[in-house]
């Protein structure tokens, strides 16, 4: 697999002015935001033709950085707002870049809805186990007993497994990975934005100055030694009982289907409404 | 000229939709101005129902009945509530069948018309839930303030496809017994 | 053009559809909804007519979602529309403000009933006159506007197009369950009869670079749209005006609510309508709006002919709010009365724009019947 420099993607698509970002030391976005710029340079798409939306947290901040057009929106309603420019402009390509918090917590019944509908954006989740922006709260994917600002005896709630709910709601492809699975992050990641309809890549991404203090992993290498810990190949985990994945992360690729998207059943819709009421095309 | 018409019945009698085709006969076909509303409840069938028409030939502040000219009443409940409301001297179209109980000392200011129209509409029209358009006819003929023709249009504009033929025949109906009872013969 | 409605017409339709066909034949071409009494007939409606104008009608899972969905429409150049009630109303004051603030032309649709809460699902009401114009939290400013009759929800729903579109700003048409519900006689114009405005678009690579400038001195930006390689970045944090997040600079903010709020207020004479009835020489003035101006309507007629001098003022726009016609009436009239279905929501703002030249008294109804002339009638001769 070729490389182009980090500095050659920098230049291309980061706009000056805004940086430096708000990113802590040993944060797991920008190589996130690395493996979605360097999908989209394989692919050779127009900066022109993609729009970035965004919700609320740090990884929401990601569309402001991009020199690309973005909607940086309400904590957890990215997905409605990308409903909108989808379904308007189903020309535009849809990117969707948003943490755990703003996806599974205020925004589950959005993501829900846009994996039901099969909407044809992708959605490159960071999944911290924390809310990172506003001081390390826990999160609905926080594994029990980890500790949050909001859990200082740590979390007594069972987690969300984001991936396996939009299996489960009707997504065409669907993976998980670290941010250290860098060849697969961005194949994985090339292959859900050239793939209509609903499609979402996990990110497990270190957040060591927000979750990681609170939870004796105060640095990124901490974090790595973690997620080898509780990350399972899904080849692997295949062929193991229940009780030994209790408490394990299975990384790999879910889903990948080929169902009509959302944009797509529209317009057999619009076909078929315009042919009961006589409205054929070519009258006007 | 401000006319106010006030139907009253029961859910499933078409109360609704005779007010909805007379102010379209109105609205749309007289050149007048109209305006339909109605109470609503949260269930959508059974129940009471009434609905309120005004016309007039310029165009209508209040929009409800202050004191109907009219009232076409359907049910022994909608007589009971709403025969107090009538304007003295107004015309008032009664269910006769339905309406046991009358109230001789309010109708005697009254223009009354009462015919058993559920059974007619059954009998000579051959469907009973023809009745709201028979009576509709009734209404156009003895009231005078809709012509036959406008009726006629904006009951096919309403009704449902495939219904047209039967709902004409109730209208006509309605029309000849309202020709009748205004010569006397009823 | 083949509309999915007559054209160029009369017509007897409900408030609610006599809105969807307005919004189609005002360019509307993306509707998101949920489905809420006493609104859903215009979703309804959009359902049938959209997909036969190559427009979108969407269900959404829930309100938020829908003002969100049609925003994002919005950035990419369709005039978009949501309608509600009460409840969805509330919880789409989140995203108003992120409107406001990004200065997305949109229409909202609240066809009020009773609350706070489900309250009277079927009933009219207009308690949501202060949410509508305050609901959404920070300083701010938009335009609501109020019919009173079928062919106003019509005429307004393509000014509140105007409007948006006009002023970068989302407009709010608050009508409520009476007039959503009634029929009434309504021209259908034809469509080339229609003026219609859009928003102003940039006309160069530099234009664009200023989404959120005055670079016209008009106070409203040019909006690059999304997919025109203009690469714009909208957010609903405080930004200078090419869009950057500034979020401690106390300047930067300032300049921007002041200018989004001027937008609006500057331009009073140009958003503001209202009607008169009989008002000239009224000693006694009702200011009424909605469906409750057509009862105040009548009962002024009632009372002129009683030798009573009566007088009313229709509000047509809610807001911007004209403080200074108020005081002018004010200075005339012996008394003012405010007739609404609430506990007093105009009618505050009647009394700030009296300035204490002449009393203001409230004539408030609730529990879902409109007033009736007389009750108008009542509350006047009480104090005579």
């Amino acid at each position: 697999m070729y490389l182009k420099s980090s500095y050659e993607i920098r230049d291309k698509y980061l706009r000056k002015d805004m940086l430096p970002t708000i990113f802590c030391p040993g944060c797991g976005i920008g190589s996130v935001l690395q493996f979605t710029l360097r999908a989209i340079d394989e692919l050779g798409w127009s900066q022109d033709e993609v729009v970035w939306v965004s919700g609320i947290g740090c990884s929401s901040r990601v569309p402001g950085y991009v020199d690309f057009d973005g909607l940086h929106t309400t904590h957890g309603r990215a997905l409605a707002f990308a409903t909108g420019i989808k379904m308007a402009n189903p020309d535009l390509k849809v990117i969707v870049f948003a943490g755990d918090g703003d996806i599974a917590a205020i925004g589950g019944n959005h993501f829900i809805h846009a994996v039901r509908r099969n909407l044809d954006v992708t959605v490159i989740l960071i999944n911290n186990f924390t809310y990172g922006m506003t001081g390390g709260q826990v999160a609905p994917t926080t594994l029990k007993g980890l500790r949050g600002t909001t859990a200082p005896y740590g979390s007594f709630e069972n987690p969300f497994d984001i991936a396996q709910l939009a299996v489960a709601s009707g997504a065409n492809y669907v993976a998980r990975w670290t941010v250290f699975n860098y060849v697969q992050g961005i194949k994985s990641v090339k292959k859900a934005l050239q793939k209509k309809g609903f499609t979402l890549v996990e990110f497990l991404s270190p957040c060591p100055i927000s979750f990681g203090r609170r939870n004796r992993m105060k640095t990124a290498p901490e974090l790595i030694k973690w997620y080898q810990q509780i990350t399972i190949p899904i080849s692997k985990a295949k062929n193991m009982p229940p009780e030994e994945l209790e408490g394990k992360i299975v990384i790999g690729e879910f889903v990948d289907r080929d169902r009509p998207s959302l944009e797509e059943e529209y317009e057999r819709l619009k076909k078929r409404a315009k042919q009961m009421m006589g409205f054929e095309e070519g009258e006007e | 000229m401000r006319k106010e018409v006030l139907i009253g019945g029961f859910g499933g009698q078409g109360v609704i939709l005779a007010s909805v085709i007379l102010g379209r006969a109105i609205a749309v076909y007289e050149g007048l101005y109209a305006v339909q509303t109605q109470a609503y409840g949260p269930e959508s069938r059974g129940g009471a129902s009434r609905s309120e028409v005004v016309i007039s030939d310029e165009p209508i502040d209040y929009p409800k009945a202050l004191a109907p000219d009219y009232a076409i009443l359907l049910s022994q409940e909608a007589y009971n509530k709403y025969l107090p409301l009538v304007k003295e001297g107004g015309i008032i179209i009664l269910e006769k069948d339905l309406i046991p109980h009358r109230n001789s000392e309010l109708e005697k200011k009254l223009k009354v018309y009462a015919l058993p129209f559920t059974e007619i509409a059954e009998e000579e029209v051959g469907l009973s839930l023809t009745m709201n358009i028979l009576v509709l006819g009734f209404f156009a003929k003895v009231s005078g303030i809709v012509s036959e023709e406008s009726i006629k249009k904006a009951v096919l504009d309403s009704v449902p496809r495939g219904t047209e033929a039967i709902n004409t025949r109730a209208l006509e109906k309605g029309f000849e017994l309202g020709e009748k009872a205004l010569k006397g013969q009823i | 053009m083949k509309y999915p409605f007559p054209v160029g017409t009369n017509d007897f339709i409900q408030g609610d559809e006599a809105i969807a066909r307005a919004a189609i034949l005002a360019g509307c071409r993306f509707y998101a909804g949920y489905p809420i009494t006493p609104a859903s007939e215009i979703f309804e409606a959009m359902s049938l007519y959209m997909p036969l104008v190559d427009g979108v009608s969407i269900q959404m899972e829930d309100e938020i979602a829908s003002i969100a969905a049609i925003i994002g429409a919005s950035w990419t150049g369709v005039k978009a529309m949501t309608a509600t009630s009460g409840p969805g109303f509330s919880l789409m004051m989140e995203n108003l403000g992120y409107a406001i603030m990004t200065e997305t032309p949109i229409v909202i649709v609240d066809v009020q009933r009773s609350g706070p809460s489900t309250g009277q699902p079927t009933l009219a009401a207009q308690g949501d006159v202060m949410q509508a114009i305050w609901g959404t939290h920070g300083d701010h400013s938009l335009i609501v506007l109020s019919p009173a009759t079928v062919q106003e929800a019509f005429d307004m729903t393509i000014k509140a197009f105007n409007l948006a579109e006009k002023y970068r700003t989302p407009v709010v048409l608050l009508t409520d369950a009476e007039v959503g519900h009634m029929r009434e006689k309504v021209n259908i114009p034809n469509p080339d009869e229609i003026e219609l405005l859009y928003r102003k678009l940039p006309q160069s690579d530099e234009e664009a670079k200023f989404p959120f400038g005055d670079i016209h001195g008009d106070l409203i930006p040019p909006m690059p749209i999304f997919g025109k390689g203009y690469r714009t970045y909208v957010t609903g944090l405080t930004h200078d005006e090419r869009g950057k997040p500034k979020t401690v600079e106390s300047e930067i903010h300032e300049k921007l609510i002041k200018r989004i709020v001027a937008k609006i207020e500057n331009n009073k004479k140009d958003i503001i309508e209202y009607e008169t009835y009989d008002l000239d020489d009224a000693e006694i003035v009702i200011i009424s709006y909605g469906i409750v101006a057509r009862s105040a309507e009548r009962a002024v007629k009632i009372l002129r002919k009683e030798g009573i001098k009566a007088g009313l003022l229709k509000l047509n726009v809610l807001w911007p709010f004209d403080f200074e016609l108020i005081e002018e009436i004010a200075e005339q009239a012996k008394k003012i009365y405010v007739a609404e279905m609430n506990l007093g929501q105009v009618y505050h703002m009647v009394k700030e724009g009296a300035n204490g030249k002449t009393e203001v008294e409230l004539i408030s109804k609730i529990g879902g019947e409109i007033h009736t002339p007389y009750d108008i009638i009542g509350e006047i001769k009480r104090g005579l």
